[in-house]
């Protein structure tokens, strides 16, 4: 099972954004294997979550942790039948952890967005 | 000759203006492009209305002939759409309807298909035409019903009603006028505001006058910014509970008082001076 997880610079510590996350924590269960990917939304002028959905899609993730997410990339994560659950500690691998025990809870309520339409 | 009336912050008074100035003259289009929150029409109450629908163009895709290239999601600066197990997914909602897709996609899977955005309804009010571009609740951009609002050409005297602010729709709505009418509040809030708007249309080129509305005695800054850059106090309209109660009576002022009337007309006269030179 692979999941993940938006990360601050420091590859330790759950980012507070999805979109705008610097990196994603992308971790293989079964191997154990880490590795981060560069959020393409990070820096994006608009529409940072769909960036950051498309990243986490690409990434072949069957779970997302995090703090919270928005109803689009949301919407995404449904069509790619990726589940939400929600981000309970301040570290990612004590998530992880949490997660493989089932002590995580689904995310279920998502933000609106935050793009400013001209 | 086409009249834009805008004012950069909210509950100036462009409404009043537009509907006021419209309704004073011996015949008149007002086309109200505030199509977030038209509300021209509860003063003018327009009769014979008719109604045509505003669509906007969305890609429609034909999953079948689509090979996974993603050339319609990278040229889209909007995300609007994704891959997922290498098929599109659509989003209409981010969609700014730029076309690029259709362009690029080099198995023409994708079709172009259009998206109901609102209506523009038209009719008539005594000497004024009444046009109402309404956006359906939810859209993010009404450029598209502005446009075609002000597609309605048929009167000689035009008085556009803008949407607040300097974006996109106030753009769009002033673009093809001849002169701009800005009407500013004596307050801080309404100096900043007017200061936003007078640059816009400074940049666009067009010449502009301003009606001082709800006034109590006179704004110095707003007197003094004025005097520096020359523009022209077209009127001002003293603060006056009387106008303010046939307002929230839902009533055209210059068909209710002789004063008000007068005041407009002679406005009307003064912009016509002021945009012929």
């Amino acid at each position: 099972m692979i999941i993940a997880i938006p990360v601050d610079d420091d590859k330790k510590s759950v980012c507070v954004a999805f979109g705008r996350t610097p990196l994603f924590l992308v971790c293989n269960t079964e191997t154990g294997e880490q590795s981060f990917l560069p959020n393409p939304g990070a820096e994006a002028q608009g529409g940072a979550g769909m960036k950051a959905a498309q990243c986490v899609v690409d990434a072949e993730a069957d779970v997302l942790i995090t703090k919270r997410c928005g109803e689009n990339a949301a919407e995404v994560m449904k069509a790619a039948e990726i589940q939400i659950f929600k981000s309970a500690y301040e570290f990612a691998d004590d998530n992880i952890s949490a997660f493989k025990a089932g002590k995580l809870e689904e995310l279920t309520s998502f933000h609106g967005g935050y793009i400013g339409i001209l | 000759m086409k009249l834009a009336v805008l004012s950069g912050k909210g509950g100036t008074g462009k409404t009043f203006v537009s509907v006021n100035l419209a309704a004073a003259s011996s015949k008149a289009a007002y086309i109200d492009c505030d199509v977030e929150e038209p509300n021209g029409h509860l003063f003018l109450k327009p009769q014979n209305v008719v109604a045509e629908d505003v669509f906007t163009m969305i890609p429609g895709f034909n999953i079948e002939k689509c090979i996974g290239c993603r050339k319609c999601a990278e040229v889209c600066q909007f995300n609007s759409v994704l891959f997922i197990k290498d098929k599109p997914r659509f989003f209409p909602q981010l969609c700014h309807s730029c076309g690029g897709c259709l362009v690029l996609c080099p198995e023409n899977a994708i079709y172009e298909d259009k998206k109901h955005i609102g209506v523009v309804e038209t009719g008539v009010s005594g000497n004024v035409t009444v046009v109402t571009g309404i956006l359906d609740t939810g859209e993010a951009s009404g450029v598209k019903v502005i446009s075609q609002a002000l597609q309605h050409q048929n009167d000689t005297l035009i008085v556009i009603d803008c949407p607040p602010g300097s974006g996109c729709s106030v753009m769009e709505s002033v673009m093809d006028s001849d002169y701009c009418v800005i009407v500013a509040e004596p307050t801080a809030f309404g100096l900043h505001n007017f200061k936003m708007v007078y640059e816009l249309v400074t940049l666009l080129g067009k010449r502009c006058g301003v009606v001082i509305n709800k006034e109590t005695s006179a704004y110095a800054p707003l007197e003094q910014f004025c005097k520096d850059n020359n523009i022209n106090i077209l009127m001002r309209i003293p603060f006056s509970e009387q106008t303010a109660s046939l307002c929230s009576a839902g009533k055209v002022a210059v068909r209710e008082d002789n004063g008000v009337f007068s005041m407009f007309t002679d406005l009307l006269k003064r912009i016509e001076e002021e945009a012929e030179i």
